[in-house]
């Protein structure tokens, strides 16, 4: 069987033109599903085990069969808002095959009876929303969105609504937040978004890949979908690479291959002379793993046994030409610079973490310090609105206590250059001097 | 040059106690190009509650006045029956709304992880450089990962994404910028395939530039 689902083809020309799209078969899972009652759509993606492409990876089904039933107005919501660092395979599936997402929205909006929808795009994504735009207007003139579609009860209103740069948007409950034109602030869950979401009612929210596979379950039914993958971990996934590697990119693998066939076969590993220090399996939010940990499978839960996560399936890769110090200080701003500062264990947590990393460089760090930083991740996880905090505490843990002495020869070495320092080095510590130094 | 501290500044800048709240401003004295209102008026008809409308709003006014000046805001509050303080709410949070008088071409360097691994630090200050002298012209930031890291180091110039950037690239960069020419047609993200060697069953050509050019 062919692991391809979503990239079959995705290079030619004209795809994001109806046109191509309908000779590629394009908008027949539609009409397939249409067919079918909502209650039996359902079902199919049940059976698919599809587990969500944006971070958490909470099974599709599951989450669509949490929305009340009855007639009362229920939206579906499409996260475009894609911003976690190092991810940009929506990107890709938005722009070369827009009528894709728009198939797999109409369908999963007739599972879960929601007659309007949105697609919350990130600013920054301009020519991508310009060719969903245009889609969008070649598939209402087709009849695939709007009233009635295609002869059968179900309705659905389709806008594409383009942000204005802000990374916590990408949280469900601050994009809601940012679509009700306000802050993008989280909100306090529950009430969860099945149950009281955008305008206050029952509304369904998945990622941009988690959408526009739905058309290739469609046709090929739930139960063929879920023998792609691994048993917890079914399908197909796109998995963008970047970083230290010779052809960062996107690719579609099936879910549980090794990871280091992902990072050394198809995205040709780190440079010549240069050796993997540490990787993000899932964005920078992950912890990171080593060099030891490449041969973990890379779906869902083997990645969580490993201590990391798969995340929004964006690896970067890490050389050890890069200090530790300067990688955990570039995550810790970026969190700092996104925490929308409505939660004090985020706002400040992130602000101080940048001011210890800093204190570092300038040689007024001791080795205590990395206690200190250590013990304000812990007190970030679990204690906010959203996981924003949590996403520089996981990463910024996992470096400390994987790379503590390096940290430490870095440390030790800046109070040197500062005069500091105080007791002279133990040999060992002299011995991380020199690789710290080279 | 460097991003922005952070959404949750400006709670310390000071405000005027003496000034009374702005309200909704009076239609009857309040000028709105007709162009900037109806594409608000459009806007807020997309969506069941009008307050929807935004950001497509704020993008809007940002487009005609450079920034989200008091008069920009002041014309999308008076269309949109909101106030300006609620506008100035929203329009502080986001890093594409500007707060301040910009240069009328953006280019936000990506410094996020992958791309300042591929050298995006020395880029962004190279580009700073080279546009410090036309400061009316170049709006130059850092941006967090604008998810190109397939490009890095990269920079979205008025919206086009160019990558992998060279410091060599630096003067055409803005050159065709300043020309209003298509960016750095060879290395638009636009016209790229995708890396992935299973991916189609055939080989394709490149995708033209055409539609990358804005």
């Amino acid at each position: 069987m062919s692991d391809i689902v979503l990239f079959k083809d995705i290079d030619e020309p004209g795809l994001s033109t109806l046109g191509v799209y309908e000779a590629r078969g394009g908008y027949s899972a539609l009409r397939k599903a249409l067919a079918m009652t909502p209650a039996e759509m359902l079902g199919e993606l049940e059976a698919s085990g599809l587990r969500g492409r944006g971070g958490a990876g909470f099974q599709m089904g599951k989450k669509v069969s949490f929305l009340p039933q009855g007639s009362m107005e229920k939206y579906l919501v499409c996260n475009a808002d894609e911003s976690e660092p190092g991810t940009f395979k929506d990107r890709e599936l938005m722009q070369k095959n827009p009528h894709m997402l728009i198939e797999g929205i109409v369908i999963a909006s007739h599972a879960a009876g929601a007659e309007r929808s949105f697609i919350y795009i990130r600013g920054e994504y301009a020519l991508q929303a310009d060719v969903l735009d245009a889609a969008l207007a070649e598939a209402r003139e087709a009849g695939y969105v709007g009233e009635q579609i295609l002869g059968s009860e179900h309705s659905l209103s389709l806008v594409v609504h383009r942000g204005a740069g802000a990374y916590i948007c990408g949280e469900e409950t601050g994009l809601l937040d940012s679509l009700e034109g306000k802050r993008g602030n989280p909100r306090l869950k529950p009430p969860f978004p099945a149950n009281q979401g955008l305008y206050q009612g029952p509304t369904l929210i998945n990622n941009v890949e988690t959408l526009s596979t739905v058309p290739a379950i469609t046709l090929m039914g739930g139960e063929s979908y879920a023998k792609l993958g691994v048993e917890t971990s079914t399908g197909t996934k796109l998995v963008s690479v970047s970083g230290h590697v010779q052809r960062p990119g996107n690719y579609e693998v099936e879910l549980g291959i090794p990871s280091r066939e992902l990072i050394y076969d198809l995205a040709g590993g780190p440079p010549e002379g240069r050796e993997i220090k540490c990787w993000f399996p899932g964005g920078s939010s992950a912890p990171v793993l080593t060099a030891a940990d490449l041969d973990v499978p890379y779906d869902f839960d083997s990645l969580a046994k490993a201590g990391s996560m798969l995340g929004s399936g964006a690896i970067i890769v890490v050389d050890d030409s890069t200090p530790i110090v300067d990688l955990a200080l570039k995550v810790a701003k970026f969190y700092r610079h996104e925490s929308c500062g409505k939660c004090t264990p985020c706002r400040e947590g992130t602000t101080w973490t940048v001011k210890m990393l800093e204190r570092i460089d300038s040689g007024e760090a001791t080795p205590m310090d990395l206690d200190i930083m250590a013990s304000v991740q812990d007190h970030i996880i679990g204690n906010c609105l959203c996981v924003l905090g949590d996403a520089m505490a996981m990463p910024i843990g996992s470096m400390i206590a994987k790379f503590r002495p390096e940290f430490e020869a870095h440390i030790e070495a800046a109070r040197m250059r500062s005069g500091m320092a105080g007791a002279p080095l133990s040999a060992d510590e002299q011995a991380l001097l020199g690789q710290e130094a080279r | 040059m460097s991003a922005t501290p952070g959404r949750a500044s400006g709670w310390d800048r000071s405000a005027d106690p003496e000034k009374e709240p702005a309200l909704i401003p009076d239609p009857a004295t309040t000028e709105v190009p007709a162009q900037l209102r109806e594409t608000i008026e459009a806007a807020m008809t997309r969506y069941p509650e009008r307050h929807s409308a935004a950001i497509p709003a704020l993008h809007a006014a940002q487009q005609l006045h450079g920034w989200c000046s008091p008069e920009a805001i002041e014309q999308v509050a008076c269309v949109m029956r909101v106030t300006p303080a609620y506008l100035d709410s929203v329009a502080s949070f986001y890093d594409m709304l500007e707060q301040t008088p910009v240069g009328s071409h953006s280019v936000y360097v990506c410094t996020n992880i992958s791309c300042s691994l591929r050298g995006a630090d020395a880029l962004l200050e190279a580009i700073s450089a080279a546009a410090r002298e036309d400061p009316a012209e170049f709006n130059v930031r850092a941006f967090e990962c604008l998810g190109a890291c397939d490009i890095a180091p990269m920079a979205s110039v008025d919206g086009v994404y160019v990558g992998p950037l060279s410091l060599d690239d630096v003067p055409q960069l803005l050159d065709d910028t300043r020309a209003g020419r298509a960016v750095l047609p060879d290395k638009q993200l636009a016209t790229r395939l995708v890396a992935d060697p299973n991916a189609n069953s055939q080989e394709f050509p490149p995708h033209g530039v055409e539609e990358g050019t804005r």
